[in-house]
């Protein structure tokens, strides 16, 4: 019996594993009644040989599907083994896992089987068992299957920290070609249940602080890229009309995965395209943290991001007329737009600079990269003023210290600028 | 010159700070017994600990810096790192002789050494509430029903060894308290030799009498409850499956995970 658990684990995370969230932060679940677990951390326990964070048991209940999602490895046309646990088994392995420090929770997702609700009644389950009867408090994600009834995912929002509908595909048309069991307004009914639903709980909340949480962890979504001609500008705009109108905490951008020799998809043996990845999650950071607007990063004649350059040099090299800044009067807002300083070093530069006038010297010391941000920036030091330089001789000399930052490390979960 | 010898204890550093405030003397450097660095042209004092003087300078810093000053201090002054004591001092002395809060003072040499230092312990202190692998040590009620639950039982004591850069199990104590409220465990610094023990009510300081060879490896003794090497086996299989083989990229792998604490995990044993 034992083999076969392990076998079947094998299959399921196999299957599971082009999902690229992992995230298990911005929940505040507290350990209550001495129970298990807690989720607030956000902790990567491990990192696969790819190099992508490991923080949750991220497993699907089953691999049948009654669907035929042509990127998809379980489609219901594909060849492959097929397994499916009962939810007793995934409720113990997550606290196995748990128990031991491997993960910081469950990512639940699943094929469909039979019918959407009824493979969502048993997602549900999973997370009320694991909540009620095991007294358990660590991060809760589950995915909610197209077409499921919006009782089921209010209740699987009472459970879960953060629930998500994948959109898939960045347009209407690429699901339509790829995706024909499914449809967009299927995906979008259920994140507009999700924003009201999860709008009106913090309003509860607000008032009766005892009100049960919904969702804390808010909604995500996640949309395949490169398996259809859609320009970065499209995607992004999309992205930024999730964050905007629908209160989206994250959107995912996954690489596509050549699986399948389906005529209307890339080749098998085309390369992930990991680089367009990882600048797409750059941007989405400049949209989310630095007060970036999607046209200003891909201006409307070139709608693609720039592989060579991350999105905020390549921003700013278009725009060399706001430069160069004195660091010692600059407003922050525009010192977190030079490439090479971050929100971390526009905090310290703002402290330090009311003790003393800032050099080189000290932006070293505070970790700034000075080699990078002197095109940008001028301080109470003259030794390093720039020269009259043209954009692109910026770019080639920057490009040619082959500063390791400018080297995408093709993860999704970046920690750069 | 004065070299104060102090027993490496926080509250003995603090109480050598309080002394040399105490006796005004102008020129000092304060050592750790363990390895004192007295020169031929100074005089050695030892310091006794003394909780009163401690918690007095304590109090003046908390009158002059934040909570996460005060924090990183402390963080700071768990890294163990040679020569600390005495740039904690010129850090606590900057604090003492200005008039304003000094702590965001980024331009000031031992503002910097606080904030790059407390950085270092602090990813370390994440790192151990990562790379923890608690190992169950007995399953109370296997026999009674082999299977899957038995792997995870609350009745039984969970076990890691660690051997971090610095001192962090005084930081990573509290993480796990919460998160393991209803299980005993105990996690043990080899390098340090001593551990903490959560017994469901309280946490004690433990030291353990391993037998010779043992501090090497990552397991107290060879497991071999049968649930517990199932479940790390059932780990493995899933870390191995993961893996996209089409986007593999070790160095990113290798930067996330040093190879220096591979041997403590589970999932990267030789299957
Ligand atoms: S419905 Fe989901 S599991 Fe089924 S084929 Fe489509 S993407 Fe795959």
């Amino acid at each position: 019996m034992w083999e076969r658990i392990k076998e079947k684990l094998g299959i399921l995370a196999d299957a599971a594993k082009y999902d690229v969230s992992c995230a298990s932060s911005g929940s505040k679940r507290k350990n209550e009644n001495k129970g298990l677990g807690n989720a607030s951390n956000g902790i990567c326990h491990a990192y696969t040989e790819d190099g992508r964070c490991i923080s949750l048991l991220k497993i699907l209940l089953t691999n049948h599907c009654i669907y035929d999602c042509a990127y998809c490895v379980s489609r219901k046309s594909n060849d492959i083994e097929r397994a499916a646990f009962t939810v007793t088994e995934i409720v113990d392995l997550t606290i196995a896992f748990y128990r031991r420090n491997y993960i910081e929770g469950l990512f639940l997702s699943s094929g469909i089987f039979t019918n959407p609700d009824y493979t969502m009644e048993r997602l549900v389950l999973i997370a009320k068992k694991l909540r009620t009867e095991h007294n358990f408090h660590g991060y809760i994600h589950l995915k909610t299957i197209p077409g499921a009834s919006d009782e089921l995912i209010r209740q699987a929002g009472l459970y879960a920290d953060r629930l998500s509908v994948n959109v898939e595909m960045p347009t209407e048309a690429s699901l339509r070609l790829l995706a024909p069991d499914k449809s967009r307004e299927q995906m979008l009914k259920p994140m507009r249940y999700l924003k009201s639903a999860i709008e009106q709980n913090l309003d509860e909340k607000r008032r009766f602080s005892k009100a049960p949480q919904f969702a804390p962890a808010g909604q995500s979504t996640q949309m395949v890229i490169g398996a259809t001609p859609e320009t970065d500008l499209v995607i992004l705009h999309l992205a930024s009309q999730f964050y905007q109108r629908l209160q989206l905490r994250r959107v995912y951008y996954s690489g596509y995965v050549p699986i399948s020799p389906d005529q209307r998809l890339p080749a098998i043996g085309t390369p992930v395209p990991m680089v367009r990845e990882n600048r797409l999650y750059q941007a989405d950071w400049l949209l989310r943290n630095y007060g970036f607007t999607v046209d200003e990063l891909l201006p409307p004649e070139s709608p693609l991001l720039d592989m060579e350059v991350d999105p905020k040099l390549a921003w700013a090299l278009r725009n060399m007329q706001v430069f160069p800044l004195d660091v010692n009067v600059a407003d922050p807002v525009l010192l977190q737009r030079i490439p090479g300083i971050g929100l971390q070093s526009v905090k310290k530069i703002e402290s330090a600079r009311r003790f003393s006038r800032l050099t080189w010297d000290h932006l070293k010391k505070m970790g700034v990269s000075v080699n990078k941000v002197r095109y940008f920036l001028t301080t109470a030091s003259p030794e390093y003023q720039r020269k009259d330089l043209q954009p692109q001789q910026i770019r080639q000399i920057l490009l040619s210290q082959g500063h390791s930052k400018y080297k995408p490390n093709f993860s999704p979960q970046i920690s750069l600028f | 010159m004065k070299t104060l010898i102090y027993d490496e204890s926080f509250a003995g550093w603090l109480t050598a700070v309080f002394e040399l405030y105490e006796f005004k003397w102008p020129q000092v450097t304060i050592t750790p017994a363990c390895r004192p660095e007295v020169t031929m042209f100074s005089e050695a004092r030892i310091i006794i600990t003394d909780e009163a003087k401690a918690l007095r300078v304590w109090a003046g810093l908390k009158k002059r810096l934040s909570q996460q000053a005060l924090e990183d201090l402390y963080r700071s002054f768990l890294s163990e790192y040679p020569g600390m004591e005495d740039r904690l001092l010129q850090y606590v002395q900057y604090v003492f002789r200005s008039p304003q809060n000094i702590e965001s003072d980024y331009s000031h040499p031992s503002v910097q050494f606080v904030g790059n230092i407390a950085k270092k312990v602090g990813r370390e202190k994440h790192r151990m509430e990562a790379f923890v692998r608690l190992q169950q040590l007995s399953t109370a009620d296997a026999a009674a029903s082999p299977g899957l639950h038995a792997a995870s039982s609350s009745a039984s004591l969970y076990y890691a060894s660690i051997s971090p850069d610095f001192n962090v199990l005084p930081l990573i104590r509290q993480h796990f308290e919460q998160r393991y409220a209803d299980q005993q465990w105990i996690i043990y610094d080899l390098r340090r030799k001593y551990g903490i023990f959560y017994n469901l009510d309280r946490t004690d300081i433990i030291t353990i009498d391993f037998n010779e060879g043992v501090d090497t490896g990552r397991h107290i003794t060879t497991v071999t409850d049968p649930c517990e090497v199932f479940c790390q086996q059932l780990w493995q299989t899933y870390f191995d499956r993961v893996n996209i083989g089409a986007r593999k990229n070790t160095k990113l792998h290798i930067q996330h995970m040093p190879r220096r604490y591979w041997k403590f995990l589970t999932e990267k044993q030789p299957r």
